[in-house]
């Protein structure tokens, strides 16, 4: 790709993570790790544990076993809202965002845990409260911009069509400043075009603004062209891990992929 | 108009753009929609952007003669860029943004261009594409520099940074920038715009900045634009109306431009800013009117009843009203006052029109129940017509003398008469210097007395109107001598919604007869609520009442043609509607869906006889390919009606 990126050293180590929900085992002694920078793919068949494993990430699950090293530092137990402050933002598979709320206020909610101002003065629209917003405001039109939305920012998110939402889905992460961007399948159930504007803007937020993106996707062809690294899920276990090329030639990947008979 | 023509020193664009800096720096001259916010820059401030901006193309190796290619939405810098340009004795040529690298780089070769100037990543990455093959190209200037961080080529340079370049060139000469424009004269290129090139390849049109500045000056005068004016500038900056519009008659008239944020956000920005002067083509007013009804049949059933209730008043009085003709009774002023607090205004208001004094459109015919419906709630739309070589005026419409059917009044200093094959030929001011490297096309454009000719064929009216009735050279003649002109027949035909496509024939012969296409969604729709069942187009096109729905709308067309003694013997004697829609697969109809008269003619040469024959119906068989390539026959007993005429009146139906 590009000659500006740089991909530094590892961000996120994924260790030995097994998890298990009762019999179900979901994840099974998974390890890679994620570099500063770099566009780093989850691939696998349904129920291969991807979104399972994103969800190991930012904490919503917690592993039975193994660790998740972010930033060097081991942690067991993280919730969400720790991993959000750790500069830790996702989207989802099945859009989340407040329906009835104008892409605008969607987006602003993004901003929350950069704002300082107490309820109260909120309330009050005091001065403090007045300038931050502003300058909350300010970014998120940056955003906008960004992501090429000024035709919708006073429009319901309920309202648009679903390309759309997923792109504002991705503003509102964006907000958020974040250091690691997590998507859980950005592309599904895009069309082609839909598609291809979602990978000019993973790709332009990679490079503009050096955020390191994990992203789970389905489709495969997006996936070799967007990504540095892929690593591939089947049954839970990891089964290959490496460059698009290396990923695509494997045979397991494949077998995993295509199906083999037994 | 503030500056008295007479005693006016500047006669070139960037002269002009100096005298608004310093006579009224202060006053607002451009605002662009940015990151949600109107930002404004006074002319002062545009006036130090464009030195900036002249002085670092300057530096970068930009000279007196060359040309500057510009390509982008519409953009404060990209105007800059041209005015820059214009300063340094270079000539400006802005391309249509969306065209495909190929196509630009046919103009881009022809042009000689050395340097552009571009939006942002998505042009660059259209220029690099075809860099090899244009050798001359020399620098990339881009304005918005996302996604352009990883492009390390030398000749490409971000717009901010050019005038960096400039500001340091500045300070080092500071006589630099006045002594090029200095140099300028009214007589140099100014602009050059390139023609769409439906007819061969595209040919560079070359405007003087006297020609552009006389065609700006009439149409200010004409309906007194100035400073407080606003306009949004949304359309193509290729086109020759917006050069026009939001460059020319701003610097002249010294109003504002208001650039919207993306093509997306147009209606928004247009309530926000409110524009006093405004121009859409024909389909942008067509589409706000099926907006605004789609959302009225959503309404309830009061604000649904209001609606109809007042537009049936407006449709009697507005326009009466509008053009201050006396005569409305005193009881329909009233219900149009109460209608215009009720409605009108809300619904101008929705519309952003609440503000504008003077509204064009021209480009296509436009649909009388259209324009009417504009100008019955209150709004002054008015058409003009003219053409990228007379600097886009010809006629004008004057306030308060609106004909739907004719384009107004010769516009101030231009000179229209009517050749004697009914072409239209034009003098003016406002007039090409020629096309680019091409003197031998430039020379056809003029017939041996100077006149210019446009190519179309149109007559005046009682009122020395000109009225447009066809391309000059699809003009004929009825056995009688009487002028025959099919487009304009057809056009009155197609203004029905019932109708979509219609050919008539008629030159040679004793009468006119015509073929209709009913459009399938619109009569489809009709018969579904009579409880008319069909089993298609050819089923549906032959039916009685189908016929008589059709019958109807040519007997219309018929009562308007008598209105007028000049085609009055155009009327529609007889009429099918032809058991298959017309197609550009099947070679009937452009790829641009005009009709391709004489293969139709030929294609169809058993019912054009059984028209003129006097026949009441018809066999035919007909071969149709299908999308798939397959191909396929129709056949059918296509009825054949007469529709009545009527006797020539002397007076004017509008």
């Amino acid at each position: 790709m590009s000659s500006a990126r740089s991909i530094g050293e590892v961000l996120l180590a994924v260790e030995n993570v097994s998890l298990a929900f009762g019999g179900v085992k979901a994840l099974t002694d998974v390890s890679f790790d994620v570099r500063q920078g770099e566009i780093r793919a989850i691939i696998g068949p349904n129920g291969a544990g991807k979104s399972s494993m994103l969800n190991v990430v930012n904490g919503v699950y917690h592993p039975q076993q193994g660790a998740v090293r972010y930033r060097g530092e081991a942690r067991r137990q993280v919730d969400p809202h720790r991993a959000a402050r750790q500069g830790i933002a996702r989207t989802f598979q099945n859009i989340a965002l407040f329906k009835g709320m104008s892409v605008l206020d969607n987006i602003m909610t993004g901003r929350n845990l950069k704002m300082r101002a107490g309820l109260l003065e909120q309330a009050l629209w005091l001065g403090r409260s007045r300038r931050e917003e502003l300058a909350h405001r300010e970014q998120v039109e940056h955003i906008i911009d960004f992501l090429q939305i000024e035709h919708i920012r006073k429009t319901p998110v309920g309202r648009l069509p679903y390309g759309l939402q997923k792109r504002v889905e991705l503003a509102r992460a964006l907000a958020a400043e974040p250091v690691l961007l997590l998507l859980d399948e950005p592309m599904a159930g895009m069309n082609v075009e839909e598609k291809q504007d979602m990978c000019r803007f993973i790709l332009d937020v990679n490079e503009e603004f050096g955020t390191t993106i994990v992203l789970i996707e389905h489709d495969m062809g997006v996936v070799m062209d967007i990504s540095d690294r892929i690593v591939v899920l089947e049954y839970g276990r990891k089964i290959a891990d490496g460059l698009p090329d290396e990923v695509r030639n494997d045979s397991k990947v494949i077998d995993a992929y295509l199906g083999v008979s037994h | 108009m503030h500056a008295d023509a007479a005693t006016d020193p500047a006669d070139t664009f960037p002269r002009l753009l100096l005298q608004h800096a310093s006579s009224r720096g202060d006053g607002i001259a451009m605002r662009e929609k940015d990151l949600g916010i109107w930002q404004s820059w006074t002319w002062r401030a545009v006036a130090d952007e464009v030195r900036d901006l002249a002085c670092g193309l300057s530096a970068l190796g930009f000279r007196r003669g060359q040309n500057l290619a510009i390509i982008g939405d519409n953009r404060p810098q990209l105007y800059w860029a041209m005015a820059a340009a214009q300063s340094l004795g270079g000539v400006p040529v802005p391309l249509y943004q969306d065209a495909v690298a190929d196509e630009m780089a046919y103009i881009l070769d022809d042009a000689d261009v050395r340097f552009a100037v571009v939006e942002d990543q998505e042009q660059v990455d259209k220029l690099l594409e075809i860099k090899d093959r244009l050798p001359g190209l020399e620098v990339i200037v881009y304005d918005d520099p996302r996604g352009m961080r990883s492009y390390g080529q030398g000749f490409l340079h971000e717009l901010a940074r050019v005038q960096d370049l400039g500001r340091e060139l500045h300070g080092d000469h500071p006589g630099l920038f006045q002594r090029e424009i200095d140099q300028g004269a009214a007589g140099d290129v100014a602009i050059m715009l390139y023609t769409s090139g439906t007819t061969g390849k595209p040919k560079g049109v070359c405007h003087t900045h006297g020609a552009m500045i006389a065609a700006a000056r009439g149409g200010c005068t004409f309906d007194r634009l100035g400073p407080g004016d606003e306009i949004l500038s949304y359309l193509p900056m290729a086109w020759v109306g917006d050069n026009l519009f939001s460059y020319a008659q701003a610097l002249v008239g010294g109003f504002t431009i208001n650039c919207p944020e993306s093509g997306d956000t147009v209606m928004t920005d247009m309530r926000e800013i409110g524009p006093t002067y405004y121009f859409a083509p024909p389909r942008v007013f067509e589409n706000l009117l099926t907006q605004v009804m789609i959302r009225m049949e959503d309404a309830g059933r009061i604000k649904r009843w209001l609606f109809h209730r007042f537009l049936g008043v407006a449709r009697r009085c507005g326009a009466d009203i509008l053009d201050r003709k006396p005569g409305v009774p005193a009881a329909d002023r009233l219900l149009y006052a109460i209608g215009d607090l009720l409605v009108f205004g809300p619904l101008r208001n929705v519309l952003g029109m609440s503000r504008i004094r003077v509204a064009y459109t021209a480009g296509a015919a436009i649909g009388p129940d259209l324009f009417r419906f504009y100008r019955s709630i209150g709004l002054n739309l008015k058409q003009f017509y003219g053409s990228t070589e007379t600097c886009a005026y010809v006629c004008l419409q004057p306030d308060g003398e609106i004909k739907y059917d004719t384009v107004g009044l010769p516009a101030p200093g231009v000179e229209v008469r009517i050749g004697e094959n009914g072409e239209v030929l034009v003098k003016s001011a406002a007039m090409l210097a020629g096309y680019y490297k091409r003197p031998d096309a430039t020379a056809e454009l003029f017939d041996a007395a100077g006149w210019f000719r446009t190519g179309d064929a149109g007559f005046f009216d009682q009122d020395g109107h000109l009225k447009i009735i066809d391309r000059a050279k699809d003009l004929g003649r009825l056995a009688n001598g009487a002028v025959f002109a099919p487009n304009y027949i057809e056009n009155k035909l197609k203004f029905f919604q019932h109708v979509k496509e219609a050919v008539a024939f008629g030159h040679d012969r004793a009468q006119v007869c015509a073929f209709i296409n009913i459009d399938l969604g619109a009569v489809g729709n009709w018969a579904e609520r009579r409880g008319l069942a069909y089993a298609g187009y050819t089923d549906l096109a032959g039916k009685d009442e189908v016929y008589a729905l059709i019958q109807e709308c040519v007997e219309q067309v018929n009562a308007q043609l008598a209105a007028d003694p000049m085609v009055a013997d155009s009327q529609i004697h007889r009429f099918l509607v032809l058991h298959k829609e017309l197609d550009p697969d099947d070679d009937e109809l452009t790829r641009t869906r005009k009709v391709r008269r004489g293969f139709i003619a030929d294609k169809y040469a058993l019912l054009v006889d059984a028209l003129y024959a006097g026949r009441s119906s018809c066999h035919i068989e007909t071969e149709v390919k299908f999308e798939d390539g397959r191909r396929g026959r129709i056949a059918a007993d296509v009825k054949i009606r007469d529709a009545r005429v009527f006797p020539i009146r002397h007076e004017q139906a509008a």
